[in-house]
């Protein structure tokens, strides 16, 4: 079995065994009302869902048929019996599968097989949730239930030639829902500014994960050098690649602070994660991040 | 003999490594990593902060190859000009044209020869050396080449040309011969078959000076006749205080390629009859010199001129006389004011009867001196009473009154003829014309003397010419007038003659064969080979056959001949000779005389190597942008290393001192300065010790450069061949002495001779001092107050304890009864000159113990214990002036302020 990149079959068994050991993924909503089909979300109020929440006096302008009458036989007065609102979460899942996520150094998976796990993991926690998901690049409405996680797996693993950097472009962003953009987010930032924009302004909020390769983050070369892109498009050539360390590292943590300045205005979260860490600790934070929180 | 050899010529074969290197270096760098990087974006735009250029340049490249191309060859001890070993077998016979020629380059001559004859001594050949301006031997004289290295110094040029007849006979027994030519052009140059070793220096020579028209002239010639050239030569002859000094001197411009240009002087008859010799300056040869013999001297001949009327030219007593005199001597005219001033040697006075007293006292003193007063008789000598009575000083001989007429109108008889001059005459010998005839003359009073003052006589024997001496001169009268009313004497050619015997006029030109003839002719000075003129002793005379041949042989040496009344010059060119480059026979060997120095290239193409070295270091740092101060420094440091360290790296006092200092003229003599600088020292240290003066570490002045006004005192120690200040430092060195600044004169020679004597520091202190503006200098007078300054002294000694010591010389004040001292109240002396070498007994070491030793014993200490005491006398005296001279006066000004 190939360790840096999955097939369906791999993903899933990877994405589920990541997921096992989480509860089920709980997405609060914030904006329950922004969406129209009901979720297993209880709203801890009054509204429409099937959970019994409360028995009350029956108050004038009451329709006769929500009076619940077998309780109202009970006593002298009438009751209406209400339910607890309940909402489903949409959980969007944006995996940058260019083909700058597909470097892997040493015998580390590649960035690519970490965003899909990832993404898969979330996707899975979702389902078991009773949450929808879906992938922000595919046209399929979210939907739940392990059908969905099947073909979430196969839409991710159906890659083809990809440009060097991938920009997150959602062609379905629900109102309300959550998103997380799993990429190294290396290219051209305008895309997903643009993206992060207007996911912001149809209520979305969610994560963006960086996942690098430890050797992105240390640059450990030396020597006359030519860095070509993944693809070969792109060539740079240095005689004493050390030297540009610092000016690297620099435009690193540019492009880093970028990004959660870009988070902070838009209400998203940023989380770096490098494939050398395991998977798991990923999905705790992402889990933490996506979670109940408050 | 030029070129270029290696002591280690395999070492070059390292030159073969060169296109290695040449591979070697110009191998690009590493090639570079692919490697995959999806963070790229990131670089993009960075830029290597140290470019480095994928290929070494070309010229970085050449600059390594160059180097190292250096250092090989340098390590293969390249020696420019190479000395040979000793070539050639069997002996070795040195052939020297030893002419005056030679004389030029005589040194490298000889050295030249003595590094032949040492080649050839170590091949353990024979040799001979033959000067062929020497008569030739009947056989060469063959020796041992290490015995005639000896006897080298003694061959001379010769002011002569050589001979080379009978040399192509000579048996030279198959030697290798080395011709050492003079590069004249001369018949017989192929009598050897010789080797020929030449000068390079033109041959400059001067041919004998004639005299027209007011203007002197001689030829310059040279050989050979190369591009234009401006040559200066000198007249040289006695100066006003009887030393031989330059008179004149003109250029001889020879233009392109002619052998021959004319000097011309034109000079003042006061210098042109001082002129000795001619000489082309710089050169020291005889034939650069042209002796200037009487052809050239003019004398001065006053005429007193008396008002006459106009038209009378030919009546007049000095028309013959001009006409005589003029081709031959400068004439003067005018009356006694005017030309006894002149100071001529002849003053003639053409029927001039009575001068008066003080006139003819002023004449007569001059007579004395060594004039000579050539008198004319004439109607108013005739007719006045001079001489009658008493013998009148300015005439030989006593006058009868009147005159006597003979053959005249009115008086009987023939006019009368002259009679052959006497032996003893000055005239004599020369030919009494015929027609030579006197009407009237005045008449001698017959007394004792009269018949040794004669000098010529008519046919009756009566005196014509008279002459006495009078202290140094003489007084010549002729008894008959200067023009042709009593005789026609004047009009013959006999009157010229007779001026010439009287050393009047001189001879225009050289006497010819004839006249020479039975002459004998005494040199009074002859030239050497270098063109030096030496007294020529007891040399036998000349005959005058010889002379008139006149070409200078060993036994005709060239200089100055001494004849009968006349001396003639034998000079090494005649005046039609011209000089010729020698052509040698085809395929002679020629060979510059200069043999090149041997040197040794290894340690200027090692510097050579390593400065290129450096240079690329600072290339190589300049292609990385690296080249910062440090870089720079430590190429600095390589650099510092690679050169000799200075000399004597000196801590230097700074310029201007911050308290008094004591300073020295620094001479150039390394010596000499650090005796000096030690001794002020010493005297500084001692200052200190003794007295409230505490000097500054004295110094160095260097007058051309430092500002002297800082220093009360200017030690001078005077070297021989100290160079002298220029004209901005004698300024400087004026001023100084007029801001009341001391100088010390220290000639360091008492040992050798006392001041005013003629020691070469003397000289030398002479020509330094003549420009300083020094007043009047007196020895030390024993009231000097250099003598109680500070210590009460009368000795003044320093290395040497010689008492003479010069001061400015103090006022003429007379020495009052009782009083000690003269009441002198004069400013400090300007110079103080001694020749005791202070600064050596003043000369203490670092650690102030006396650098040089004094004496012996304590008599020595005693004398070191004096030249301090000296010392601090001199700069007590200098810082506090007369102040001791004013002690004189305290007795009355406390007697005045008491009472």
């Amino acid at each position: 079995m190939n360790e840096a990149l999955h097939t369906p079959a791999s993903l899933r068994a990877r994405a589920e065994g990541a997921a096992a050991s989480l509860p089920p993924l709980l997405l609060q909503a914030e904006r329950l009302a922004a969406t129209v089909l009901m979720g297993e979300h209880g709203r801890k109020r009054a509204g429409p869902g099937d959970a019994f929440w409360q028995y009350r006096a029956a108050l004038p302008g009451d329709a006769r048929r929500s009076i619940d009458w077998r309780q109202s036989a009970r006593s002298d007065g009438q009751f209406v019996r209400e339910t607890e609102w309940q909402a489903a979460q949409t959980l969007m899942l944006w995996v940058d599968d260019a083909a700058s996520m597909r470097f892997a150094a040493a015998d580390r998976p590649s960035k690519l097989r970490r965003a899909q796990t990832l993404a898969l993991a979330l996707a899975v926690l979702a389902v078991r949730a009773g949450e929808r998901t879906a992938l922000a690049n595919l046209a399929e409405p979210p939907r739940s239930g392990r059908a969905q996680l099947i073909r979430m797996a196969d839409a991710l693993m159906d890659g083809g030639d990809a440009p060097d950097y991938g920009a997150p472009r959602p062609r379905v962003m629900p109102m309300g829902a959550r998103a997380v953009f799993l990429s190294d987010f290396l290219g051209d930032p305008a895309p997903l500014t643009d993206a992060m924009g207007a996911a912001a302004d149809r209520g979305v909020g969610g994560v963006l994960v960086q996942i690098l390769d430890p050797e992105e983050e240390a640059f450990p070369y030396d020597g006359r050098t030519i860095f070509e892109s993944m693809s070969g498009a792109i060539r740079f050539e240095t005689l004493k690649a050390a030297t540009l360390r610092n000016d690297y590292l620099t435009r690193l943590r540019d492009r880093r602070a970028l990004l959660r300045d870009l988070c902070a205005r838009t209400g998203w979260r940023f989380v770096a994660h490098h494939t050398d860490a395991s998977a798991a600790s990923a999905l705790l934070t992402l889990h933490a991040a996506l979670g109940p929180v408050r | 003999m030029s070129g270029l050899a290696f002591t280690t010529p395999l070492l070059l074969l390292g030159l073969i490594l060169l296109p290695i290197l040449w591979w070697l270096l110009r191998a690009v760098p590493p090639a570079p990593i692919r490697r995959r990087f999806p963070g790229i974006v990131l670089l993009l735009g960075l830029r290597d902060d140290e470019s480095q250029t994928a290929t070494t340049p070309w010229w970085l490249l050449a600059l390594r190859m160059l180097a190292v191309a250096a250092a090989i060859v340098g390590f293969a001890g390249p020696i420019l000009n190479p000395r040979q070993a000793g070539e050639g077998q069997g002996p070795l016979l040195v052939v020297m044209d030893a002419s005056w020629a030679s004389a030029r380059d005589w040194p490298q001559r000889i050295e030249r020869v003595e590094g032949l004859l040492r080649d050839a001594a170590r091949a353990g050949r024979t040799a001979a050396v033959l000067p062929l301006t020497d008569p030739l031997p009947d056989a060469i004289e063959w020796q041992g080449a290490e015995a005639w290295v000896e006897r080298l110094p003694s061959i001379r040029p010769r002011p002569w040309a050589p001979d080379y007849a009978g040399l192509a006979d000579l048996d030279v027994g198959g030697a290798t011969i080395v011709w050492l030519s003079d590069g004249l052009d001369r018949p017989g140059r192929d009598a050897l078959d010789a080797t020929v070793i030449e000068g390079l220096r033109p041959v400059l020579g001067l041919t004998p000076a004639t005299y027209e028209d007011g203007i002197v002239s001689l030829p310059a010639l040279r050989s050979p006749a190369a591009g234009p050239v401006a040559v200066p030569v000198r007249a040289l002859g006695p100066g006003p205080n009887g030393g031989i000094v330059e008179l004149a001197r003109a250029e001889a411009a020879f233009p392109d390629g002619a052998g021959e240009a004319t000097v011309e002087f034109d000079l003042p008859s006061e210098l042109r009859n001082r002129i000795a010799r001619f000489e082309v300056d710089g050169t020291r040869s005889a034939g650069a010199v042209a002796l200037a013999d009487d052809s050239l001297a003019r004398r001065e001949v006053a005429l007193l001129t008396v008002a006459r009327g106009e038209g009378e030219d030919l009546l007049d007593p000095l028309f013959y006389l001009r006409r005589a005199l003029a081709p031959s001597a400068d004439v003067i005219e005018g009356d006694l004011d005017t030309i006894l001033p002149a100071n001529p040697d002849v003053l003639v006075l053409a029927d001039v009867a009575r001068l008066s007293p003080a006139e003819a006292d002023r004449v007569e003193d001059w007579v004395a001196e060594g004039g000579l007063l050539l008198r004319f008789a004439g109607p108013r000598l005739a007719g006045s009473d001079a001489g009658r009575a008493a013998e009148d000083p300015l005439l030989p001989v006593r006058l009868r009154d009147g005159g006597r007429s003979v053959g005249g109108a009115l008086s009987w008889g023939e006019p009368k003829t002259l009679r052959p001059f006497d032996e003893d005459s000055p005239f004599a010998g020369l030919p009494v014309p015929e027609d030579v005839t006197v009407t009237s003359h005045v008449v001698a009073q017959p007394d004792p003397t009269l018949a040794t003052r004669a000098i010529a006589a008519l046919a009756d024997g009566t005196p014509l010419v008279t002459r006495k001496a009078l202290g140094q001169g003489q007084v010549v009268l002729f008894h008959v007038t200067a023009n042709a009313e009593w005789s026609n004497l004047p009009l013959s050619g006999l009157f010229v003659r007779m001026l010439e015997r009287l050393a009047i006029a001189t001879r225009p030109a050289r006497p010819d064969a004839d006249a020479l003839d039975g002459t004998v002719w005494t040199p009074r000075v002859v030239l050497d080979g270098f063109g030096v003129e030496r007294d020529a002793g007891d040399r036998a005379g000349v005959a005058g056959e010889v002379l008139a041949d006149a070409t200078p042989g060993p036994d005709l040496p060239p200089g100055l001949y001494d004849g009968p009344a006349q001396s003639l010059a034998v000079n090494v060119l005649a005046a039609d000779d011209a000089l010729a480059p020698a052509a040698y026979p085809p395929g002679t060997d020629v060979q510059p005389m200069a043999l090149q120095e041997e040197t040794d290239l290894t340690p200027y193409l090692l510097t050579l190597a390593l400065l290129l070295v450096s240079a690329d270091v600072l290339a190589t740092l300049w292609l990385g942008g690296r080249l910062r101060g440090g870089a720079v420094a430590v190429l600095a440091l390589a650099l510092s290393v690679a050169q000799p360290p200075a000399a004597h790296a000196q801590e230097e006092p700074p310029a201007i001192p911050s308290e008094v200092a004591l300073a020295y003229v620094v001479t150039g003599d390394a010596r000499t300065d650090e005796v000096s600088l030690a001794g002020l020292r010493g005297l500084s240290e001692i200052l200190t010790a003794r007295t409230s003066v505490e000097p500054d570490p004295p110094r160095g002045v260097d007058l051309e450069a430092d500002e002297l006004a800082f220093f009360p005192m200017l030690y001078w120690p005077v070297v021989e061949d100290q160079p002298l200040p220029s004209a901005d430092a004698y300024a400087k060195l004026n001023a100084y002495l007029r801001g009341g600044g001391m100088i010390v004169f220290d000639t360091r020679d008492a040992d050798i001779g006392g001041f005013g004597s003629s020691s070469p520091a003397s000289r030398r202190l002479r020509d330094i001092a003549a420009p300083l503006d020094i007043p009047p200098l007196e020895p030390l007078p024993a009231d000097h107050v250099l003598t109680r300054s500070f210590y009460l002294l009368q000795d003044f000694p320093g290395r040497y304890a010689s008492r003479d010591l010069w001061v400015e010389a103090s006022p003429d004040v007379d020495v009052v009864e009782g009083m000690p001292f003269r009441n002198l109240n004069d400013g400090v002396t300007p110079v103080l000159i001694g020749a005791n070498d202070w600064a050596a007994a003043w000369a203490l070491d670092e650690g102030g113990q006396p650098l040089l030793p004094l004496g012996g014993g304590f008599a020595g200490e005693r004398q070191r214990e004096i030249a301090f005491r000296f010392g601090v006398n001199l700069v007590m005296h200098v810082l506090s002036g007369n102040y001791k001279s004013d002690q004189v006066h305290v007795p009355a000004l406390l007697d005045r302020l008491g009472n």
